[in-house]
């Protein structure tokens, strides 16, 4: 049994009892006398903050109402209405820059009414029960392509389908969900959740997923336009950015993106070797994923390093308090340069950083940390573009979702625009099948 | 260090605090240990005639309306008087009395309504010791059912009678406890005085239904698949019974009959505004019953400082304050001009104030684009719901507009004379003003 003191990168550092524990839900599920609670603090405002700042727009005051009136099915239904993965959302929104930053008790007295746990505890209480609240209406005769069975793809689906529309989704993947299923720490994530979500939302019929099949490789942009009525392009960031650095090539780094992945699939926590010491370069939620999952797995010192200060990190202050609280030391104004031997272990050299104007430049000055591993999270990169116009380096969407391309539609991270959130890949899929539907049905061009 | 002794009917109790007769006054037990833990006085459980006891019924007896972390705000009951033997009662009475010489110990009493039971009884318990009596024409439930309680307290003719039998056949203090479960309190309560009641005390409880099992369609408490109404009490009757307490100390008839105050008093200050409207004292039962006899101690420490910060050096500096300002509503002052203002730093923007406003009063209040709310004077009738609904005390308050401006809703200058209803032009019954 090697321990978090094992020098090098190793397996087996925790015990599995250890492991089961540190990968637990991160939120515990409020119980039914707390919820009564939590949802009592609802002041159910008038044209509520909360609403607004939902990218989704979910009626929250009227779904914990619900809730507070001990009708949780009838909330689950408010939720979904809007937002088909709300239970996803539940557990992975960063409700602290979102409906609860805006929450007026957030405002006065800094402890928001907790949305983000009640609209779990909804969508827990109908999805336990396996109820699917949607009935489709009769088919159209239509034919919609997705490609891509992440949040964005599947919200889309959902409601194409809802709305009588034949639906096929094409997926790269072995399994659907997308970052839901292959990012995403597992301690959001427990007990198979993402699957389960995605087997509750097909249920509402009238979808095919097609998996292992790549947009590209399998099947062409021009054939699915062909094949099908309209198409909607939810590849999402297949590529990762790769660190500049002059010892890249070093076994001991990888992209933090696939350590992610190979946690959330394995059924076997020890066996996934982790370093003593890791670092993580990035400031995002994937370094953030990555870093307390190190943490989680028995690492001994885990460093996320970020090359701008606190306050430019995409990961919230929650999460970078989560990091923080799980002993991750955060390390700001650093830049990989190169790594280089120490002792028998390796240690990675970095450079303090300046803004001069906007520009980033190394000050020169070093700082040299132990690192066995190296997780690499400084973003992903759209992979495949399907010859369409781009934006920057996403694909180029105008309204809901509109490529340059007639009858293609794009939503979620491949797209331009909104936050990379599951939260607004959702509302994009949602909205662009709307507008699907009124371009294929309603006549509107 | 203001002095709680109070002094009703020449009774003497160390504090105003007095446990009604309930199941926390059932049994020497209790009462020992409610007098250690503090309480001025009891109200024993009442006694009912001599023979086999009645019988209570062996599923649940309480039923509640909760707030969302189970406070309790309402308790509603159907347990009878004692269903211990009388003789029992009596013994304990005499022991406690004997023990506790300091402390106010009344028996509370319901026999049927003929002038011999009353004769049995009342040397009983004269010779117990206990400082005095009250008659339970209160209790809404079982007992009314069978010719007593409720059902001799919402006949006047009843008390009258009663209490006459009462006042004859007992030396000491008499109070009749009154029953809200009528049109009109001020009518029992100077039934009481007639047949020579030397205080009131009310209300007790409320006819009420608390729930309904949807499943099982049964009211509850749920006997076997079937309830009934109970007597309703807590906090949540506090309105109902001060209103009622205030019309007997108004009443001409009545004004100046000791009251003895029950109903939802929680707090110190449930007791303060109990003896303000005229009460010499107060009595307890849902708060005991929900946080045990330890909550008397608040009470206690919360009037005595509450006292001590306003100056009054005992319970009689201030019983009664409220009554010269409680009035009918043709002489509220009609030249009394108020409107609501928003302290725009401490509010946190939820719009409570607008939706009620908006949808439900006056449309007097406007919101902005980024969430301001503020007043329009114009249609601002200063009914005072933006300020009830609002989650932040004291944000919205009613400002009385002075006297010389002009209310921009009815274009009228504000005077400052007094003027109410019974002088108004649009009232067909006016006295023209000289």
């Amino acid at each position: 049994m090697t321990s978090p003191m094992t020098p090098g990168i190793a397996a087996d550092r925790l015990s599995n009892e250890a492991l089961a524990q540190n990968f637990a839900d991160l939120h515990v599920a409020l119980e039914p006398h707390e919820v009564r609670v939590a949802a009592d603090r609802c002041y159910f405002c008038y044209d509520a903050p909360c609403v607004t700042a939902c990218p989704t727009d979910i009626d929250i005051p009227l779904f914990i109402r619900q809730i507070s009136t001990d009708r949780s099915e009838a909330a689950a239904k408010t939720i979904f209405d809007m937002n088909i993965l709300g239970g996803m959302c539940a557990r992975v929104c960063p409700t602290e820059v979102l409906c609860e930053q805006a929450c007026v008790r957030e405002v006065s007295e800094g402890k928001p009414v907790e949305i983000g746990r009640l609209q779990r505890y909804a969508t827990d209480t109908l999805m336990t029960k396996n109820i699917h609240p949607f009935n489709r209406a009769a088919s159209t005769g239509k034919k919609v392509a997705v490609v891509g069975a992440g949040p964005a793809g599947l919200s889309c689906a959902h409601r194409l389908a809802l709305k009588g529309i034949d639906v096929t989704i094409y997926d790269a993947r072995p399994k659907a969900g997308g970052l839901n299923e292959y990012g995403i720490a597992a301690y959001k994530s427990t007990h198979d959740f993402a699957a389960k979500e995605v087997a509750w939302l097909l249920s509402i019929g009238g979808i095919t997923i097609e998996n292992n099949k790549t947009l590209g490789v399998d099947m062409m942009l021009d054939g699915l336009s062909s094949d099908f009525d309209a198409v909607f392009l939810s590849v999402g960031l297949g590529g990762v950015n790769a660190l500049s650095m002059s010892s890249e090539d070093d076994t001991c780094v990888s992209d933090a993106v696939g350590f992610i992945e190979t946690l959330r699939q394995t059924t076997d926590l020890a066996s996934i070797p982790i370093g003593r010491n890791v670092v993580v370069i990035g400031g995002g939620m994937t370094a953030v994923d990555a870093a307390v999952q190190s943490k989680l797995l028995g690492a001994e010192q885990v460093t996320i390093a970020y090359r701008r200060g606190r306050e430019a990190m995409s990961a919230s202050r929650y999460e970078q308090d989560l990091a923080a609280s799980h002993g991750v030391k955060l390390l700001f104004n650093v830049q990989p340069v190169k790594l280089e031997a120490l002792g028998s272990s390796t240690a990675l050299v970095l450079e303090y950083t300046a803004t001069n104007d906007t520009r980033l430049t190394g000050t020169g000055e070093t700082v040299r940390i132990a690192a066995d591993q190296v997780f690499s999270a400084i973003g992903q990169t759209l992979a495949m573009d399907g010859g369409l116009a781009l934006d920057g380096r996403k694909i180029s969407v105008t309204g809901a979702g509109r490529t340059s391309r007639d009858r293609v539609w794009a939503g979620g991270d491949c797209a331009s625009g909104g936050d990379d959130l599951t939260v607004t890949a959702v509302a994009e899929g949602r909205d662009a099948a709307m507008d699907i539907y009124a371009t294929l049905i309603g006549g509107a061009n | 260090m203001a002095d709680l002794t109070t002094d009703f009917l020449g009774i003497k109790s160390p504090n105003p605090f007095w446990l009604a007769s309930a199941p926390p006054t059932d049994k020497e037990y209790n009462v020992r240990r409610a007098f250690e833990a503090g309480w001025g006085g009891v109200v024993w459980k009442t006694l009912g005639a001599e023979g086999p006891p009645v019988v209570n019924v062996n599923g649940p007896r309480y039923g509640v309306i909760h707030g969302p972390d189970r406070r309790v705000l309402g308790l509603n009951n159907i347990e009878l008087i004692t269903d211990r033997p009388l003789g029992v009662n009596l013994e304990e009475i005499t022991r406690v009395k004997k023990d506790y010489p300091n402390h106010a110990v009344i028996v509370s009493i319901m026999v049927p309504c003929e002038e011999q039971a009353w004769k049995d009884i009342l040397p009983k318990v004269e010779a117990t010791g206990a400082d005095g009596i009250e008659l339970n024409f209160g209790c809404p439930h079982g007992m009314s059912e069978r010719g007593m309680g409720a059902a001799v307290g919402q006949v006047p003719e009843y008390i009258e009678m009663v209490t006459g039998w009462c006042k004859k056949y007992y030396s000491k203090p008499v109070i009749v406890k009154l029953t809200p479960n009528i049109t009109d309190v001020r009518s029992p309560a100077a039934a009481a005085k007639r047949g020579g009641a030397d205080a009131v005390s009310l209300i007790n409880t409320i006819n009420s239904i608390v729930s309904v099992d949807l499943d099982s369609m049964s009211p509850e408490p749920s006997i076997n698949g079937k309830g009934t109404h109970g007597g309703y009490c807590g906090p949540a009757v506090k309105p109902i019974a001060m209103s009622m307490v205030s019309e007997i100390a108004r009443a001409p008839a009545t004004a100046g009959l000791p009251i003895s105050g029950i109903g939802g008093v929680t707090t110190w200050r449930d007791a303060a505004e109990y003896i303000a409207l005229g009460c010499g004292n107060v009595q307890v039962c849902t708060a005991a019953m929900t946080y045990g006899f330890k909550v008397v101690q608040e009470m206690i420490s919360g009037l005595s400082q509450w006292m001590d910060e306003k100056g009054h050096s005992s319970i009689r500096d201030f019983m009664g304050a409220a009554i010269p300002n409680t009035t009918d509503w043709q002489y509220l002052d009609l030249n009394y001009v108020a409107k609501a203002v928003i302290n725009q730093d401490d509010c946190i923007s939820c719009g409570r104030c607008f939706a009620a406003c908006e949808d439900t009063s006056h449309q007097a209040i406007v919101m902005s684009e980024d969430r301001k709310f503020s007043v329009i004077d114009a249609e601002c009738v200063a009914c005072n719901l933006c300020v009830e609904v609002c989650p932040v005390e004291n944000c919205i308050t009613m400002v009385q507009q002075p006297a010389g401006t002009v209310d921009p809703r009815t274009g009228q200058t504000i005077s400052d004379d007094y003027a109410n209803w019974t002088t108004h032009p649009n009232n067909p019954d006016a006295v023209a003003a000289e």
